[in-house]
C-alpha cells in the first residue's frame, strides 16, 4: 500500500514539474485552473461531503483569501497608484510580506471568520448553514464594494505580482489532498462521518458535534482562503464581481460529480468540470446549426451544467466515486 | 427631519415589508411541510415578473398579464416539485438542497440565455404609478395598494390554512407525513397545493417588485429571495404570521437605515443576514417562537 501511494505521489510531482517546463502556456493555464478549483473543491467537500453540513460559502472565503494575499504582496507604491476612489488606509500601505506567508495569512483569516460564523450557525441543526453562508458570500462582496479604503471598491486590484505558477498550484493541491485524506482517516474525520450519518447517534457516542462541525468548517475555510490567494496571484487582477455565487456553483458541480465525501472523486470532478467548461466554450458563442445562425448565448454553458447537476442528483446521487477513495479500490483488490 | 418625510418613509417601509412578507410566506409553507429551503422560490418570483412583462409586451392588458403570471409561477412551482423534489422525498436532505440550488441556477440562466441579462423596464398602468401628493407626503399609489393586497392575500391564506379541509391537511403534513398518508390523504396533492400557493404569492410579490422598481432582470430573485428567507426565519419559520412580521421588520429596517443613515446605504443588502445571524444566536426559533421540529403555521 505504502509503495503505491509513494509512486502516485512521485508521479504527481514529476508531472507538475514536467508540465510547468514543457507544456504550452494555454495548457498550463487550464491545468492551473484545474488545480485551483481542485484545491477549493477538496476543501469544500470536507464540510459538504464528509461532515454532511451543506454550506454555500466558498465564494466568500475565496474572496477573502484573494484580497488578503493581494494586499499583502502588492508593494506600497503600486497601492498608492491604484487606489483611485479613496486613499488607501495606513494599515493597507504598511502591510507587506512575501508570497508564502501571504497565502498562510489568507488561510488563517478565512479560518477565523469560519469560526465566528460557526457560533450562530451550528447552534441550530439543519439547513441554516446553507442560507447563512450564502448570505455571507453576498456580505463579503458588499463589503469589498463599499470599503474602498481597503479594497479599492468595484475597481478591484490590479498588477498583483504573479508569483503563482503551476509549481505552486500543483504543489498545494498535492498538499491539500494529503491533508484531507489524513483528516478523513483521523479520529476527527470518522467523527465527521458519524455526524453526517446520524447526528443523534454521534452525540450519544460522546462526540461533541458542535466542535466537530466547527473543525470541519474551519479546515475547509483555511484551504479555501489559500486557494483564493493562489487565484489572486495567478490572475494578477481581482474585483468583487469575480466572487459571485457562480464560483460556489462550479465547486458544487465538481464535488457532486466526483462523489460527495470522496477526495479522489473530487480531483477527477475538477478535471472533468474545468475541462468541460473549456470544451463547452463553443456553446456560448455563435453557432451554425444546419445553416441557421443561433447567435451568441452567454450563459448557455451554465444551463447545461445546472441540468447536469439536477440529473446527477436525481439519477446518480453517488457521483463517480461515491464516498470511497482511489486507494480503497486497491484494498478491495487485495482481499 | 419633518413629520411628512417620516410618514412617507414609514409608508415606504410598509410597502417593502409587504413584498418581503408575500415571498416569505412561500418559504415558510414549503419549509413547514417538507423541511426544505426552496432555493428556487426567489426565481419563481422572477418567472412571475417576467411572464407579466412578456404578456404585456405581447399586447395583453395588465390585469390579465398578472393572472397569466400567477398561473405561470404556479405551474413552475408545481413542476419543480414534481420533477426535482418529489423523486428525492426519501433521499438525504443534502441531495434535496443541492437539487434546489440546481433548479434555481437553471431558471436564472435559462432566462438569462433567453432574454439577456440587461435589466428591462417594466411598465405598469397609470392608475398604479400615479403619484399622490397629500400634505407634503409624496408617494406613488403602489405603496398604498401593495400592503392592502398583501393583507387580503394573508387573510385568504390564513382562512385556507385554518378553516378548510385542505388547510387542515397542510397543517397535518407539517407534523408527520407518513401518518397523514396512513389517514388516506394524498400527500403529493397537498404538497402540490403548498407549492401552488407559495408560487402564486411569489408571483404577486414579483409583480409588486417590478412595479415599484420599474425594472426586471433574470437575477432579480436572488437577493430578494434570500432576504425573504431571512425574514421568514426572523419571524419564526413554519409560521405564516411570523413570516409577515419578519417581512415587515426587515422592510422597515432597510427603509429607515437608508433614509436616515445614508452612509450605510451601500450595506442595505447586508442587514437581512445580520438579522438572520442575530436571530440564530439569541432566539433560533424566531419571533413567533415555535419549536422548529413542530411548526403549525
Amino acid at each position: 500500500m505504502k509503495i503505491i501511494k509513494l509512486v502516485m505521489l512521485s508521479v504527481a510531482i514529476l508531472f507538475v514539474i514536467f508540465a510547468q517546463n514543457n507544456l504550452d502556456p494555454y495548457t498550463v493555464s487550464i491545468l492551473n485552473n484545474m488545480a485551483i478549483f481542485g484545491i477549493l473543491a477538496l476543501s469544500y467537500n470536507l464540510i459538504n461531503g464528509v461532515a454532511g453540513q451543506f454550506s454555500l460559502e466558498p465564494n466568500g472565503f475565496v474572496a477573502i483569501g484573494a484580497y488578503v494575499t493581494a494586499l499583502l504582496i502588492l508593494p506600497a507604491s503600486s497601492k498608492i497608484d491604484m487606489f483611485a476612489l479613496e486613499d488607501p488606509a495606513p494599515i493597507i500601505l504598511a502591510m507587506h510580506t512575501s508570497f508564502f506567508p501571504a497565502l498562510l495569512m489568507s488561510g488563517i483569516v478565512a479560518a477565523v471568520l469560519a469560526f465566528i460564523l460557526s457560533i450562530p450557525v451550528f447552534r441550530v441543526r439543519g439547513d441554516y448553514l446553507a442560507i447563512v453562508t450564502l448570505g455571507f458570500g453576498f456580505i463579503i462582496r458588499i463589503f469589498a464594494m463599499n470599503q474602498t479604503k481597503y479594497t479599492n471598491g468595484a475597481m478591484g486590484l490590479n498588477d498583483i505580482p504573479g508569483n503563482a505558477n503551476l509549481l505552486w498550484t500543483g504543489g498545494i493541491i498535492i498538499v491539500t489532498f494529503i491533508v484531507m485524506l489524513n483528516v478523513i482517516y483521523s479520529k476527527y474525520g470518522r467523527a465527521m462521518k458519524a455526524v453526517r450519518d446520524d447526528e443523534d447517534a454521534a452525540t450519544a457516542m460522546g462526540i461533541n458535534t458542535f466542535w466537530i462541525k466547527t473543525y470541519a468548517f474551519m479546515t475547509s475555510a483555511f484551504f479555501e482562503g489559500v486557494g483564493g490567494g493562489l487565484m489572486a496571484s495567478l490572475l494578477t487582477t481581482i474585483s468583487p464581481d469575480q466572487f459571485t455565487f457562480l464560483l460556489t456553483f462550479q465547486l458544487l458541480i465538481i464535488i457532486v460529480l466526483g462523489g460527495l465525501g470522496s477526495m479522489s472523486g473530487t480531483l477527477i470532478g475538477a478535471v472533468l468540470v474545468m475541462g468541460g467548461t473549456e470544451w463547452l466554450r463553443f456553446l456560448d458563442q455563435n453557432m451554425d446549426i444546419f445553416g441557421y445562425n443561433t447567435g451568441a448565448h452567454p450563459g448557455l454553458r451554465m444551463v447545461v451544467f445546472s441540468i447536469l447537476l439536477i440529473i446527477m442528483m436525481l439519477f446518480a446521487r453517488k457521483g463517480i466515486f461515491g464516498s470511497s477513495e482511489l486507494t480503497d479500490i486497491f484494498k478491495r483488490g487485495k482481499q | 427631519m419633518d413629520i411628512s418625510t417620516f410618514v412617507q418613509q414609514m409608508i415606504n417601509g410598509i410597502s417593502l415589508g409587504s413584498m418581503y412578507a408575500l415571498i416569505a410566506i412561500g418559504y415558510t409553507l414549503v419549509y413547514g411541510v417538507l423541511r426544505l429551503i426552496n432555493f428556487a422560490h426567489g426565481d419563481i418570483m422572477m418567472v412571475g415578473a417576467f411572464v407579466a412583462y412578456l404578456a404585456q409586451n405581447a399586447g395583453v392588458p395588465f390585469e390579465l398579464a398578472v393572472i397569466l403570471a400567477i398561473i405561470a409561477a404556479m405551474v413552475t412551482g408545481i413542476l419543480t416539485d414534481k420533477i426535482a423534489y418529489k423523486p428525492l422525498r426519501n433521499a438525504p436532505k443534502i441531495s434535496l438542497l443541492i437539487t434546489a440550488i440546481g433548479i434555481s441556477f437553471f431558471l436564472e440562466n435559462l432566462f438569462n440565455v433567453l432574454f439577456g441579462g440587461v435589466p428591462r423596464a417594466f411598465s405598469a398602468p397609470d392608475y398604479l404609478t400615479k403619484i399622490i401628493h397629500y400634505d407634503g407626503i409624496i408617494v406613488p399609489v403602489t405603496v398604498i395598494i401593495i400592503p392592502v393586497v398583501t393583507l387580503i392575500l394573508l387573510f385568504i391564506i390564513l382562512w385556507i390554512l385554518n378553516k378548510t379541509k385542505y388547510g387542515m391537511a397542510i397543517r397535518s403534513l407539517a407534523f408527520d407525513i407518513p401518518t397523514v398518508k396512513l389517514m388516506g390523504i394524498n400527500a403529493d396533492i397537498i404538497i402540490m397545493l403548498v407549492f401552488a400557493i407559495g408560487s402564486a404569492l411569489a408571483a404577486v410579490g414579483g409583480i409588486f417588485y417590478a412595479v415599484s422598481y420599474p425594472s426586471i432582470d433574470p437575477l432579480m430573485g436572488v437577493i430578494v429571495g434570500l432576504k425573504a428567507f431571512a425574514a421568514a426565519v426572523l419571524g419564526g419559520i413554519g409560521s405564516v404570521a411570523g413570516a409577515v412580521i419578519g417581512g415587515f421588520i426587515l422592510g422597515f429596517t432597510e427603509i429607515v437605515v437608508v433614509a436616515f443613515m445614508p452612509d450605510l446605504g451601500g450595506y442595505k443588502d447586508a442587514f437581512a443576514f445580520i438579522f438572520l445571524i442575530l436571530v440564530l444566536l439569541f432566539k433560533p426559533t424566531g419571533i413567533m417562537g415555535q419549536d422548529l421540529d413542530r411548526s403549525r403555521f
